[in-house]
């Protein structure tokens, strides 16, 4: 038993979702609160789970997999961040006639995903772990299936999801095919031996393309403005934050630890696709009249942003990355969780920029939530969104990449106008009928804690923060 | 005070307006008004206390805190005598602002008021801090109650202005982000203190000093981008055109002073003839722009462009009195144009019009107006006993040592201020009262007496005895002028005295 204490939380979740399974078929409809509870437990106990060996133990199974703090910190924020997807969820599925129940267990069974994304060291466990994210991913896009546009959007991100893994397993086989070994270890010797030949620059690429697809990097992006706003807005909060998460920590794994080597070759698609995406989603977010829609392109961007720090390289850069997506994910959680409360008279969910009119006299705590996210995913202090922008920056930086921080920091200016303008109709525009109560405290709390991370007083979470990201980051070279 | 362990007076300083802007959100608008006028006073207060217990010989920085948060920042503070200064004018001028806003603004007043309690807290921040980055939170913070002050409580076009301020100084503002991770990482520290004294090299100095330029030349605001600035005073609110002209073009002034001078000698040394022709430029083409306009706050907009080009002149002239002059400018200009902004509101709350043409002779009807008008046109043309004298002739006194040419462009905006501010003056409170309803304006209320006089006694005191401002600023300005003695320009107007040699 010993050897399975590394992967306690990962068998806390598999074990418990299977079981969880089990007690959402059996208590059918009435049971969507319980499952959902439960399922919260499961992923609460799983963080914490995390304390002892699960972050510290190295290596396993002979190294397909291995517990470190890197891969611990990325869980840390992705457990939680899964759990807010559930608790978004309540009094949202209830109404209809679907199952909220399996909605909980899915979420369940893509946290077991991403944490295994976030812990693989070889192009195996890699592939298995971002399958089982995606699948659950897929089926969670199109969960309200009496919607067309829900339809569409998990039909559309399957097709898309789909090509992308084969183009990743074709990278992956074009590497294993040249260097007879799918361990990250390996991979960094193989390339470690002079030049890399042109087999091995294609793999490279191709699996880079395929990662591209799930953090939805331009030019892979296309399926994610669709995605984000078919899906029902608790999914779209789950899309844009854990697996996320996964998906840029599992980049920053490859390419630091498998293809370490190889920086000189990997470097200039990954400063291609930050700056592509920076300035696509700001640009493109200029005529979005849909707020998800809008935010899919915040989330496009802020990638963009993610990976200047993943092309700064180093113990730095990395370390700028875990700092950008932890802020990142409270930010995006707390947009999209401001969303939902965007209800109609009838609970109907509203999702035009237009509604948000005149929000600071008809709700004023609420609007200045979500102005504070706005401000904050801008990157404009005093906002804690501000600090890991700094970071990605600064690691560039030092890395000598100046050109590439200053074309960054202007793609910030574009991008502000936009998220200005979403503050600009809730504070300066007469207002529009004003939405329905929502009755969820909990999930007001959580955009509380939300826009208190964020605002200035986040500044206080710098140094324990700074620690943790610096040695997590530091597990990985 | 010795050993004795000081209270964190600047954290409280801008801790005061901040908790007062929290609780303000949770007032209704009489309970707003009140602590925003009581939070601004405290604060005014705790200034004062600051300005007396500063001490003009003791230590360069004083009154310091310091929290390291992590490797990149540390809560630092302190004051040196040109911050203590504007810190000083920044208190002076918001219980006022707040004043003016009193009855101005009968719309959202607790989020108004706790936009202009943020605001001054962040600026007082930006005025203290001693680390680099902490600096730029609190410069850029700055933005986001600016942008809303203009966005909510501004005139017809105020959607555009309010963009087109944030957007402006934005982009000016992240080159210089970029500039300071540069220095971050070359010096090895982020104190601003310890980059004073370290020598970047040469050719560093010129892409930092023309970072720093982007952003403080946006904030001055220099010629050619200036632009922002008409539209933002035009649509602000009177307070905020107050606070916009009184404090906020200053950070760029204080940046200047901070960062690009003693930071970047060699760079700012090989720019200087770019800015004196900046300088020029928009002293003779801003006030001639000043001449033509219709609109009373466009007027002075501009005139603030034309004044700001006197601290250009000042600063990169490099010596002692041009940079003195420079900071009573800058002083000056904060008190005389926030003064005639109120100026301007007092007549807009009544007749609810900018334009010059709707008004005259108001001699008649407003001669407590017109007096204290006539105060502030004098101390803006520079009148001799008034605040603007003192600083403008220091400055031109400075400029002229390092370029009789650059001196003589800058003496005739003296000449065209005059012009301009006389004609408004003659436009508004002379001639004959050609409007029935202009004709029927009651004169200044007690209110706005209390507005307006305390800041005609600080231009008088600033116009007759300087001493009091002169002396906290003089050996900062001194250990500038040190660091900057290697590349200072020679000039072309030493004294032929046989000793002195040769031209060189």
């Amino acid at each position: 038993m010993g050897g399975f204490a590394p992967l306690l939380p990962e068998l806390i979740l598999s074990i418990g979702g299977t079981i969880l399974m089990m007690v959402a078929a059996f208590t059918a409809r009435r049971g969507a609160g319980l499952t959902s509870w439960l399922a919260i437990a499961l992923l609460v106990g799983a963080t914490f789970a995390l304390i002892g060996a699960p972050s510290h133990a190295g290596p396993i199974f002979d190294g397909i997999i291995t517990a470190d703090l890197f891969g611990a910190f990325g869980k840390a924020i992705m457990f939680p961040a899964a759990a807010v997807a559930i608790i978004a969820a309540q009094g949202w599925f209830e109404k209809g006639t679907e199952h909220g129940a399996e909605y909980a267990v899915l979420i369940v069974f893509a946290a077991v995903g991403m944490s295994v994304m976030v812990s693989a060291t070889s192009l195996i466990s890699l592939y298995v772990g971002l399958e089982l994210t995606s699948l659950a991913s897929y089926v969670l896009a199109a969960y309200r299936r009496t919607d067309d546009r829900s339809a569409e959007a998990g039909l559309k991100y399957f097709v898309l999801g789909a090509l992308a893994s084969g183009i990743l397993l074709y990278g992956i086989s074009l590497l294993y095919g040249f260097t007879g070994t799918t361990n990250f270890t390996g991979l960094a010797a193989a390339f470690g031996r002079g030049a890399p030949s042109l087999g091995l620059l294609f793999g490279l690429v191709f699996l880079l393309a395929g990662l591209a697809f799930k953090i939805s990097a331009v030019p892979f992006h296309m399926w994610t403005p669709d995605v984000y706003e078919g899906a029902p807005t608790p999914v779209t909060a789950f899309f844009a934050s854990a697996p996320k998460v996964a998906a840029v920590l599992l980049s920053t794994r490859v390419c630091l630890e498998a293809l370490g080597p190889a920086t000189h070759a990997w470097r200039q698609i990954v400063i291609c696709a930050a700056l592509l995406s920076i300035f696509l989603g700001a640009i493109a977010a200029f005529g979005q009249t849909n707020i998800k829609r809008l935010l899919a392109y915040s989330s496009i961007n802020n990638v963009g942003f993610a990976l200047i720090g993943l092309a700064a390289a180093g113990p730095q850069g990395a370390s700028s990355v875990l700092f950008y997506m932890a802020v990142y994910v409270v930010m995006t959680l707390g947009a999209l969780l401001c969303v939902l409360w965007m209800r109609g008279p009838d609970g109907e969910e509203i999702e035009s920029i237009e509604s948000l009119s005149g929000l600071s006299q008809t709700r004023p705590a609420f609007a200045a939530a979500f102005a504070i996210f706005m401000f904050s995913l801008a990157g404009i202090p005093p906002l804690f969104g501000f600090w890991p922008k700094l970071m990605v920056f600064q690691a560039a930086v030092h890395s000598g990449y100046v050109a590439l921080a200053v074309a960054g920091i202007l793609g910030t200016v574009v991008g502000a106008y936009y998220y200005l303008r979403i503050v600009k109709v809730m504070y300066m525009d007469e207002p529009a009928a004003p939405y329905a109560k929502v009755r969820e405290p909990v999930q007001g709390a959580l955009i509380f804690l939300a826009a208190i991370f964020v605002s200035p007083l986040g500044y206080l979470l710098i140094r324990p923060l700074q620690a943790l990201t610096d040695q997590a980051a530091g597990s990985i070279f | 005070m010795g050993a004795v362990i000081q209270a964190p007076v600047l954290s409280i300083l801008v801790a005061v307006p901040l908790i007062a802007a929290a609780i303000a959100l949770f007032l209704n608008a009489s309970g707003a008004r009140w602590i925003a006028l009581i939070a601004t006073i405290l604060d005014f207060a705790l200034a004062i206390y600051l300005w007396v217990n500063f001490d003009p010989n003791g230590a360069q920085w004083q009154f310091v805190e310091n929290i390291p948060l992590s490797g990149s920042i540390s809560y630092a503070l302190g004051i040196d005598g040109i911050a203590l200064v504007l810190i000083a004018l920044t208190a002076f001028l918001m219980p006022i602002c707040i004043g003016a806003s009193w009855r101005a603004i009968d719309k959202r007043v607790p989020e108004y008021m706790a936009a202009f309690l943020l605001m001054e807290a962040l600026i007082m921040g930006a005025f203290a801090a001693q680390d680099l980055f902490l600096f730029y939170i609190f410069f850029e913070g700055g933005l986001i109650p600016m942008y809303l002050i203009i966005g909510i409580w501004g005139g017809a076009e105020r959607i555009k202005a309010s963009y087109k301020f944030f957007l402006y100084t934005l982009f000016g503002s992240v080159l210089m982000l970029i500039a300071m991770l540069y220095m971050a990482g070359a010096a090895h520290t982020t104190s601003i203190p310890a980059l004073m004294a370290f020598d970047f090299s040469k050719e560093a100095q010129t892409f930092l000093f023309l970072a720093f330029l982007a952003s403080f030349a946006v904030k001055l605001p220099m010629w050619p981008v200036h632009t922002w600035l008409p539209d933002a005073h035009v649509q602000a609110p009177t307070a905020g055109s107050v606070i916009l002209a009184g404090v906020l073009l200053k950070l760029g002034g204080y940046g200047f002073i901070r960062f690009s001078l003693p930071m970047f000698p060699d760079g700012s040394a090989q720019f200087v003839p770019l800015m004196f022709v900046l300088g020029g430029i928009a002293v003779v083409y801003t006030s001639l722009v000043a001449l033509v306009q219709r609109d009373m706050k466009k007027l002075i907009a501009y005139s603030s462009v034309a004044h700001m080009a006197f601290v250009t002149f000042g600063l990169f002239a490099m010596n002692r009195q041009g940079i003195e002059g420079a900071i009573i400018v800058m002083l000056s200009h904060g008190l005389v144009s926030g003064a005639l902004f109120l100026c301007v509101g007092v007549v807009y709350d009544r007749l609810h019009t900018r334009e010059i043409d709707r008004y005259g002779g108001l001699s008649d009807n407003m001669p407590g107006y017109a007096l204290l008008f006539m105060v502030f046109t004098m101390a803006s043309v520079g009148l001799p006993g008034t605040s603007g004298f003192v600083g403008e002739f220091l400055g031109l006194v400075g400029t002229y040592q390092a370029s009789s040419w650059g001196a003589i462009v800058a003496t005739t905006g003296i000449i065209l201020g005059a012009a301009y501010m006389l004609w408004l003056y003659w436009r508004i409170c002379f001639g004959t009262q050609r409007n029935a309803d202009a004709a029927a304006m009651p004169d200044l209320s007690m209110r706005e007496w209390w507005l307006l006089a305390p800041i005609a006694v600080a231009v008088f005191w600033m116009g007759v005895y300087p001493e009091s401002f002169m002396r906290p600023i003089r050996n900062d300005v001194g250990r500038v002028v040190a660091r900057l003695d290697r590349v200072a320009p020679a000039g072309d107007s030493h004294l032929t005295l046989p000793h002195m040699g040769a031209m060189h």
